[in-house]
C-alpha cells in the first residue's frame, strides 16, 4: 500500500496528492509518469508526476476528477493509502541546447507541464508559460508557474480573468511580437495540442507535445497505448508520453481516446451509487 | 491387470453451449475412481519412455503406479519431486507432444492420460492436505528475480529451498505471469495460481510488486542493493503487429491487451470490476496457437455471436495444443483457415466494420520446415467483422536488454545464456524462459528456472570459497 501524505484541492474538480512511494521519488524525472490502482478491483489509470521529492520519498500526482477512478481517487484523504503505484514509467523530457521555451497548458495539462516548465527554468533556460482555463474558477497552479517562469500569461476561453483567447492565441501573438523560441511545449486537450502545432508550424519551431492514450500496463506489453506519429505506429508509454507534435496524428488519438465512452459513463454511475454522499457533495 | 482399455477415461467437461456463456472452468477433473481406473491403464514399462518426453522428468511410472494403489497423496510427492507446479502443469502442458507422445499406449489407442492424472493428484493434495510449510534454514544471502512467471517462480521456490533470501520483482501489481493475465480463468483458475504463490511466500520468497526493472530500478543497482545474483525470467510480452492498413482502427486489440483485461484486470465482471473491453458481435482473431484460440474462446464467452480464428496456414500447421482446438471447434468457433488478412477496414466512425482477407494455398516448405503459405491471386474478400484480435505472436520486451550492460540477446532480441547453466554474458546474471527462448511452454520455462536455481546456488558458493 501507498500512503497520501497530503492532499489539496486546486479548484472545484483539480486535486494533488502527494504520496509516499521512495522507488519512485528516486528516479521521477519530468515528463515521466505513474500508473496506479485506487483499490484491488480497480482500474489502472496513468498519471503524470507532477513533482517529486528525493529525500522524503515523496511523488506528487494532480488530476482531474473526469470519471469513476480519479473520482474515487479524488475522495481519499491525508493518511489513506492507495492499493498501487508504479513507475516511474515514459521516457524523461529531454531539453539539450534549448535556450529559450514556452511552455504551455491547456486546463489540466497545466499541471502536466509544471515539472517541465520548472527542470527548464532550473536549468537556467528563459521561459515564457502560457496557461488557459475555460474560467477563472478553473485556474491552476497560478503562483507554482509564476515561479517557474520569466513570464507567464494565463487566459480564459470566457474572458472571466481579464484575458480572453485561447492558449493558442496568446501563443501566435508572442510569436509574431518576435519571441524566438528554440521549443514549445505543448500540453493538453489533444484538440489544443493539435492547435498549437498548427500554429508553431509555419515557422518551423519544435513543438512537444505529451500524449495521453488510454493505458493499461504502460510497459509496453499490450499495444493498447498505440499513437501514429510521422507514419509510423510508436507505444506511447515506452515511446513516449513525449513526441514531436508536428508528426503526431491527433485525430487517430481523439478517435482512440473514445473507445470505452459508454463503459466509462456505466462505470461512472456505478461508482456515483456507491460513493453517493462523496460525489454530491 | 492392468485397464486395456484403448481409450483415455473421458474427463467430465461444462457442456459446451453452457461453457461458452461462462468464464469458469472447462473440464472437471477426474473422480477417485476414475483416476484409479486410467491410472491401471499404465504398464508401468521399465524403460519410462514417457519420462524422456517431460522436460522437468517426472518420475512418470511410479506417480501414477501410486495412484492406481489410492495412494493419492503419496502420488503429488513424488510429482512435486521433479515438478513444483503440477496443478498447473496437468492443466496447461502439451501433453500430446511431451510425454504423452511417448506413451507406449499411445501405439495403439490412446496413450495414459498423464496430465489428467496429474492434475488429479495435485487438485486432491489440495483439496485434503494441509502440511505446515518448514522454511529452510537461512543461509544469509539474498538473490533478486525479475519477473515471477512460471520460470521466475520456480527459481524463487528452489532458491529458498536451499536457504536463500529470495526476492522476486514484478512489474505488474500481481505477481503470476501468463499464468494470471494471459491464461484465462476457464482454463487456468487464477485461486490455483495464487495458491502456487501463497505458498512459495510462506517459504520465506518475498514478491515486490509495481518494480518495472529497467524503469523503477535497473540490474545493476541490484547488485548495489547486496543481491548476489540475479535471475532474468521477464518473459515474452511484447505484441506483433501485423503491420497491415487499418490495425490502429478502434476494435483492434493485441491479444495481449485484450486477455489481460479479461484476466488480469477482470473485465468480464465489468462493471463490478471497474476495467472495461470492448465486446464485440462478430470478432476475427489472427493467427493459430494458443493465445489465439484463448482470445477466441474469450470473445466467445464475452457474448459475440460469430468469432472467427483466421490463419494462413492449414490446420495441420496450427501450433496451438490439439484440445484446445477441439474444445474452440465445440464451443462454436468458427474456423477460416488458409486466410490471411490483407487490411482491415473502417467505418467513418473509425471503428472496425471488416477484414478483407485473401485466400492462401501452401507451397515450398521454408525454414520452419512448415510449407509457406502463398496468396491465391483474385481470392480476396472482406470478413464482415467489429473486432480484430492480433495473436501472431510476441517478443521479448526491450525494457531489460536495454538498460543492462554488458546482456547479450540475439537479433530476436532473446537473452543468450548457457544451455546448461542459464548463465548470461554477464558475471551474476542468469536469465530463463520465454526471455530466452521467445515464446515457449510453461513446462519449460519452469525447467529454466530449476536448472538457473542450481546454477545460482554454485555459483554464489564457489565466490564464497574465492
Ligand atoms: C501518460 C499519461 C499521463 C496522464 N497524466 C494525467 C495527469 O497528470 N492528470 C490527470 O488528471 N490525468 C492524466 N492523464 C489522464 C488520466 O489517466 C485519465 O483521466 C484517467 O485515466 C481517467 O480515469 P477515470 O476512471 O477517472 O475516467 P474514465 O471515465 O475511465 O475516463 C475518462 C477519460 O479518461 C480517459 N481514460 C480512461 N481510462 C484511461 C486509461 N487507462 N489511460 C489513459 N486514459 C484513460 C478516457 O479516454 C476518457 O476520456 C494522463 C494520461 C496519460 C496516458
Ligand atoms: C494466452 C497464452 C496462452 C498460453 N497457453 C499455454 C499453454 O496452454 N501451455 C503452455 O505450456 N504454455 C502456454 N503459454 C505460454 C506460457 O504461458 C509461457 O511460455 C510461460 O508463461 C513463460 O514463462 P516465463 O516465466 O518465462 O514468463 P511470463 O509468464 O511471461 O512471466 C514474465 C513476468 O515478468 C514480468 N516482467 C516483464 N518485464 C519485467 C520487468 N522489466 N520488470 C519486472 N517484471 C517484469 C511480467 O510482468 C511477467 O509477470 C501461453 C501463453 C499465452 C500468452
Ligand atoms: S510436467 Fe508436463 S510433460 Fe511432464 S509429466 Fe507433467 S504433464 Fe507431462
Ligand atoms: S509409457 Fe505409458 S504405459 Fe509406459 S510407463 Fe509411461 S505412462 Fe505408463
Ligand atoms: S500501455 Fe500497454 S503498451 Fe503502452
Amino acid at each position: 500500500m501507498y500512503r497520501i501524505l497530503r492532499k489539496e484541492i486546486l479548484n472545484p474538480q483539480v486535486k494533488l496528492l502527494e504520496i509516499e512511494a521512495p522507488y519512485v521519488a528516486r528516479k521521477a524525472e519530468p515528463g515521466q509518469f505513474i500508473i496506479l490502482r485506487v483499490h484491488d478491483e480497480g482500474e489502472r489509470i496513468p498519471l503524470t508526476i507532477a513533482d517529486y521529492d528525493r529525500e522524503k520519498g515523496s511523488v506528487t500526482i494532480i488530476f482531474q476528477e473526469v470519471g469513476a477512478t480519479t473520482r474515487l481517487l479524488g475522495s481519499l484523504e491525508a493518511g489513506d493509502a492507495i492499493a498501487d503505484f508504479c513507475g516511474p514509467l515514459g521516457v524523461a523530457s529531454h531539453f539539450e541546447g534549448v535556450k529559450k521555451a514556452a511552455v504551455i497548458g491547456g486546463g489540466l495539462g497545466t499541471a502536466i507541464a509544471y515539472p517541465q516548465a520548472k527542470k527548464l527554468f532550473g536549468l537556467g533556460v528563459e521561459v515564457d508559460v502560457i496557461i488557459g482555463f475555460r474560467n477563472k474558477d478553473l485556474i491552476i497552479l497560478e503562483q507554482e508557474m509564476a515561479k517557474v517562469s520569466n513570464r507567464l500569461f494565463v487566459t480564459t476561453d470566457d474572458g472571466s480573468n481579464g484575458t480572453r483567447g485561447f492558449v493558442s492565441d496568446i501563443l501566435k501573438q508572442r510569436i509574431e511580437e518576435g519571441a524566438q523560441y528554440d521549443v514549445v511545449i505543448a500540453i493538453g486537450p489533444p484538440i489544443m495540442m493539435k492547435v498549437v502545432c498548427d500554429v508553431t508550424r509555419p515557422y518551423g519551431i519544435k513543438t512537444i507535445v505529451s500524449l495521453n492514450p488510454v493505458m493499461i500496463d504502460g510497459t509496453g506489453m499490450c499495444g493498447g497505448c498505440r499513437v501514429t506519429v510521422g507514419g509510423e505506429t510508436k507505444f506511447a508509454c515506452v515511446d513516449g508520453p513525449d513526441f514531436d507534435g508536428h508528426l503526431v496524428d491527433f485525430d487517430e488519438l481523439i478517435r482512440r481516446l473514445s473507445i470505452y465512452r459508454e463503459d466509462e459513463r456505466i462505470s461512472l454511475e456505478r461508482h456515483a451509487c456507491r460513493l453517493g454522499g462523496v460525489l454530491n457533495a | 491387470m492392468p485397464n486395456m482399455s484403448l481409450k483415455k477415461v473421458p474427463m467430465p467437461e461444462q457442456d459446451p453451449q453452457v461453457r461458452n456463456r461462462n468464464f469458469s472452468e472447462v473440464a472437471l477433473g477426474y473422480t477417485e475412481e476414475m483416476a484409479i481406473e486410467e491410472a491401471q491403464r499404465c504398464l508401468n514399462c521399465k524403460h519410462r519412455p514417457c519420462m524422456s518426453g517431460c522436460p522437468v522428468n517426472v518420475r512418470i511410472p511410479e506417480f501414477i503406479t501410486l495412484i492406481a494403489a489410492g495412494e493419492f497423496e503419496k502420488a503429488y510427492e513424488k510429482i512435486y519431486e521433479t515438478n513444483s507446479l503440477p496443478a498447473i502443469c496437468g492443466r496447461v502442458c502439451p501433453q500430446e507432444t511431451q510425454c504423452e507422445q511417448q506413451c507406449v499406449r499411445g501405439i495403439k489407442g490412446e496413450p495414459v492420460a498423464i496430465g489428467r492424472l496429474e492434475r488429479f493428484a495435485a487438485d486432491w493434495y489440495m483439496k485434503h492436505i494441509t502440511k505446515p510449510v518448514v522454511k529452510s534454514p537461512r543461509n544469509g544471502k539474498k538473490v533478486a528475480v525479475i519477473g515471477s512467471g512460471p520460470a521466475g517462480l520456480t527459481c524463487a521456490g528452489d532458491l529458498a529451498k536451499m536457504g536463500y533470501d529470495v526476492t522476486v520483482f514484478e512489474a505488474f501489481h500481481k505477481a503470476g505471469g501468463v499464468l494470471v493475465y494471459g491464461i484465462p480463468e476457464f482454463r487456468l483458475p487464477k485461486d490455483l495460481v495464487q495458491r502456487e504463490i501463497d505458498a512459495l511466500k510462506a517459504l520465506g520468497v518475498e514478491i515486490r510488486t509495481n518494480m518495472v526493472i529497467g524503469k523503477t530500478l535497473n540490474v545493476d543497482e541490484l547488485f548495489e542493493e547486496g543481491y548476489e545474483a540475479v535471475f532474468i525470467g521477464s518473459g515474452a510480452g511484447l505484441p506483433m503487429f501485423m503491420g497491415i492498413p487499418g490495425e490502429n482502427l478502434n476494435g483492434v486489440y493485441s491479444a495481449n491487451e485484450f486477455l489481460t483485461r479479461i484476466n488480469l484486470m477482470k473485465a468480464y465482471k465489468f462493471p463490478e470490476a471497474d476495467t472495461p473491453v470492448f465486446r464485440g458481435r462478430n470478432v476475427a482473431v489472427v493467427g493459430g496457437g494458443n493465445v489465439a484460440m484463448d482470445a477466441a474462446r474469450s470473445a466467445k464467452r464475452l457474448g459475440a455471436d460469430n468469432v472467427y480464428i483466421v490463419y494462413r496456414r492449414s490446420e495441420a500447421e496450427m501450433p496451438a495444443r490439439l484440445e484446445e482446438v477441439h474444445h474452440a471447434k465445440e464451443e462454436g468457433i468458427i474456423f477460416k483457415l488458409l486466410t490471411n488478412p490483407t487490411r482491415i477496414l473502417g467505418d467513418e466512425k473509425g471503428w472496425v466494420r471488416g477484414m478483407e482477407c485473401v485466400e492462401m494455398a501452401l507451397g515450398e516448405p521454408d525454414a520452419s520446415g512448415r510449407r509457406r503459405p502463398v496468396p491465391k491471386e483474385g481470392s480476396e474478400h472482406v470478413l464482415e467483422v467489429d473486432t480484430v484480435i492480433i495473436a501472431i505472436g510476441t517478443s521479448p520486451n526491450p525494457l531489460i536488454r536495454s538498460t543492462t550492460t554488458g546482456l547479450e540477446t540475439n537479433k530476436k532480441g532473446c537473452i543468450v545464456v548457457d544451455e546448461n547453466t542459464c548463465q548470461t554474458s554477464r558475471e551474476g546474471v542468469f536469465a530463463g524462459g520465454d526471455a530466452v527462448t521467445g515464446s515457449a511452454t510453461v513446462i519449460l520455462a519452469m525447467g529454466a528456472g530449476k536448472k538457473a536455481a542450481k546454477a545460482i546456488d554454485e555459483y554464489i558458493r564457489a565466490k564464497a570459497q574465492s
